[in-house]
């Protein structure tokens, strides 16, 4: 192995490899996966030097720590979070030199779910069918990173940014999710239509990337029956048959038989991304543009 | 034929039936590699097609409406034949099910000709059609929690293979060999929605 790799020392609650996913494939039953907080993802690609749809580390609740084998730039945003090199204070946000050798920590989200960590030249494992994204639904991509765990890095393509600190936007303490109705709404009572875009909901412990599951009203079906399996799309709030809606995430199933009574505005899945359990939810009904 | 929009860029295209779902998909696949149908994604479906990552969905969905559709699937290529040993658990609930004897399910299930009406579950995963509807079965009342690869099975009015090890609540009536998935390959996927598809019975090893 070369020495553009980068060794997992602590591989954390579930930290994946990401980038712009594999979408193209849903005809067969392939989901798109990617980054879920694709701004931050994109952030850390610009400083440190990387085109956008390079990958990069998607860490969950309680960062990594990893041992780059040369020097590197890298940038960690998303999740707000302390960064150390060699336990020395680094800089969140901004690019940062890490000579090969030395221990980069990404500590827990401060706030937050999910913190990305870029590194010059990308996470290069092998692509499956285009993307490096580890899939959770269908187990595409390479697996959750583990302890020892040495990946490759690709050749840097550019030079990182020179800023201090990049701006983004804080992890939501509500989150307000913009909604079209519809595909399937005429399935449900409009009570239930109602409950959903004016009563309050809170982001479920149960949520993952696949879907961000929600805690409160139930929504009631207006007519019996089952809905054959239709083609499904990012943003889709789908409501099982315990009426609790779930916005379907990055590695969302291509295909299901539940109604989608509304879908979110995909610049409000970001922040959806970043909304810890408990978070309160307000889902707004908006016309189509 | 409806046409619902879904979201800000993508339309669900509802029909009345499986077959004219796949004549719908061959037909958007059509006008896709024609260029005059810009589509993210096309993903058919039991009595729909999705069409994701539309640039102008306002206007495809009044060219839908206005369009006069096929009714029917064109011909489809060469029949993918996968070899198969009757031998699931199931059989002998099919058998009751379809009210034949047990060696009947195999001799019926051969001599069908298939379509992949769709893909979804996971990737490589066809809901195939071609049995007849007094032939649907239910689900297992309790999901397995673990099917084996290659595990031919069947729910509803579809027959499908399990592309990898998974729970599932589908009727095993066989096992294949045949690799369903494997994206080292190209195309990765066996079976892809609109294929023709034959079962062809081998004796038990």
């Amino acid at each position: 192995m070369t020495d553009r790799a980068l060794a997992v020392v602590r591989a954390g609650a579930l930290t994946t490899v990401q980038d712009r996913g594999r979408p193209g494939h849903a005809h067969l039953g392939v989901p798109r996966s990617g980054a879920l907080d694709r701004p931050a993802a994109e952030l850390v690609n610009r400083l440190t030097g990387n085109q956008p749809g390079a990958a990069v580390l998607e860490t969950t609740l309680d960062g990594c720590a990893l041992r780059p084998r040369s020097d590197v730039t890298v940038a960690v945003a998303g999740a707000p979070c302390r960064v150390t090199v060699d336990s020395r204070p680094a800089a969140w946000g901004a690019p940062v030199r890490v000579p090969g050798g030395a221990l980069l920590d990404v500590g827990p989200a401060v706030a937050g779910v999910r913190s990305y960590v870029g590194v010059s030249g990308g996470i290069a494992v092998e692509p499956v069918l285009g993307s490096r994204s580890t899939d959770l639904l269908s187990g595409l991509g390479p697996v959750p990173l583990t302890d020892g765990t040495v990946l490759p890095l690709g050749r840097p393509t550019g030079v990182h940014a020179r800023v201090d600190v990049a701006p983004q936007p804080a992890p939501p303490a509500e989150l307000v999710l913009r909604v079209t109705l519809g595909p399937r709404e005429d399935w449900f009572t409009p009570e239930a239509v109602r409950t959903l875009v004016s009563r309050a909901y809170r982001v479920s412990p149960a949520s993952n990337r696949i879907g961000l599951r929600m805690d409160g009203p139930a929504l009631e079906r207006g007519r019996p029956g089952e809905l054959p399996s239709e083609g499904m799309v990012l943003g889709a709030v789908q409501v099982p048959p315990d009426g609790r809606p779930v916005v379907f995430l990055a590695d969302h199933p291509t295909t299901g038989g539940y109604p989608v009574i509304a879908v979110v505005r995909p610049a409000d899945l970001p922040a959806a991304a970043q909304a810890m359990p408990g978070t309160p939810v307000r889902f707004v009904a908006v016309r189509r543009r | 034929m409806k046409v619902l929009p879904v979201g800000e860029d993508a339309l669900l295209v509802e029909v009345s039936s499986g077959d004219e779902a796949q004549a719908l998909h061959a037909e958007l696949l059509r006008r896709r590699a024609e260029g005059s149908l810009s589509a993210r994604e096309i993903v058919p479906a039991a009595r729909t097609v999705l069409l994701d990552g539309l640039d102008a969905p306002d206007r495809v969905a009044a060219e839908l409406t206005a369009a006069d559709l096929p009714a029917a699937p064109p011909p489809a290529g060469d029949v993918i034949e996968i070899p198969v040993r009757y031998d699931g658990p199931d059989l002998a609930d099919v058998a009751a099910h379809w009210g034949v004897p047990e060696p009947e399910v195999a001799r019926i299930h051969a001599r069908t000709e298939f379509r992949v009406a769709f893909c979804g579950f996971a990737p490589g995963f066809g809901y195939l059609t071609g049995l007849p509807p007094r032939y649907d079965v239910p689900r297992r009342a309790t999901p397995r929690t673990s099917v084996p690869a290659g595990s031919v099975a069947l729910a509803g009015p579809y027959t499908g293979v399990y592309p990898r090890s998974s729970p599932g609540g589908w009727q095993l009536i066989g096992t294949t060999d045949a690799v369903l998935w494997d994206h080292a390959r190209v195309p990765a996927a066996l079976l892809s929605p609109g294929a023709r598809v034959r079962f062809v019975p081998r004796a038990e090893s």
